[in-house]
């Protein structure tokens, strides 16, 4: 496969996009059932899907950061660019400056939002 | 009848018009408040062990946005995955990606509103 992409913040926000979209379709959906299913069976099933994410103190293991930190950031990384994708579909945002810097945006929001999500849920 | 517009609507290249990218953009408002809906109540849940969890999810007020966002999030990753697959797969491989696709899709609404049913209505675990 040939790529033909010079590196842009647009460009980066694409790809990110499709990728996001695809792990939380793929790896996302799939512990989203996982967990659902694991409630709805019952205490056993749902002490088992708790056991793959934390250790036996009842903190969060490597898994559990790696996983829930990358799907919080997918979430709010694929809502900002797919918000940024409805503004242009108006037909605004194109200018190059303003492109790139709604591309840029996306990444802050992504960022933060995620940081905020995790530090509310350690003080908490 | 019909006026020149509705005549030519669904004769583009892919002979179907814009429902697809119509759909995908409805599924991405209805996402979009359903997501932000599903890591509020995440973000408010005093604890998450299992008597909590399913207390939450066996009220109404979770169980009916929690179906929605099922459905809306699966047909969302659905049509977007078909783009996806369609950039990069061509001939028999974009034929059995598709139906593998619909299988998978179909399989993970099914397993999550049985789940979220039976929570809901209160079935013995």
């Amino acid at each position: 496969m040939q790529f033909h992409y010079r590196f842009s913040p647009a460009m980066l926000t694409s790809i990110i996009h499709r990728a996001t979209g695809a792990a939380m379709a793929t790896v996302g959906a799939i512990l989203l059932v996982w967990w659902l299913a694991a409630i709805a069976s019952g205490d056993a099933a749902y002490a088992t899907f708790v056991d793959v994410f934390t250790t036996d103190r009842g903190n969060l293991n490597i898994v559990g950061y790696v996983v829930g930190i990358g799907l919080t950031w997918a979430v709010f990384q694929h809502m900002a660019s797919g918000i940024r994708h409805l503004v242009m579909d108006t037909g605004a945002a194109f200018e190059l400056k303003t492109n790139q810097l709604a591309a840029r945006l996306t990444f802050v929001f992504s960022i933060a939002m995620t940081v905020l999500f995790w530090l509310w849920l350690g003080l908490k | 009848m019909s006026t020149e517009l509705g005549r030519v609507r669904g004769y583009g290249s892919a002979h179907e018009g814009v429902h697809h990218w119509w759909h995908q953009k409805l599924t991405a408002g209805t996402n979009l408040l359903l997501m932000a809906w599903l890591l509020t109540s995440l973000a408010m849940l005093p604890a998450y062990d299992f008597a909590t969890v399913r207390i939450w999810l066996g009220s109404a007020w979770a169980a009916i946005p929690m179906l929605l966002l099922i459905v809306s999030v699966v047909y969302h990753f659905r049509l977007g995955l078909q783009v996806a697959i369609e950039d990069y797969a061509r001939m028999q491989s974009r034929f059995v990606s598709i139906v593998l696709l619909n299988v998978y899709a179909a399989a993970i609404a099914g397993v999550a509103i049985f789940s979220i049913l039976k929570i809901a209505f209160g079935a013995a675990q």
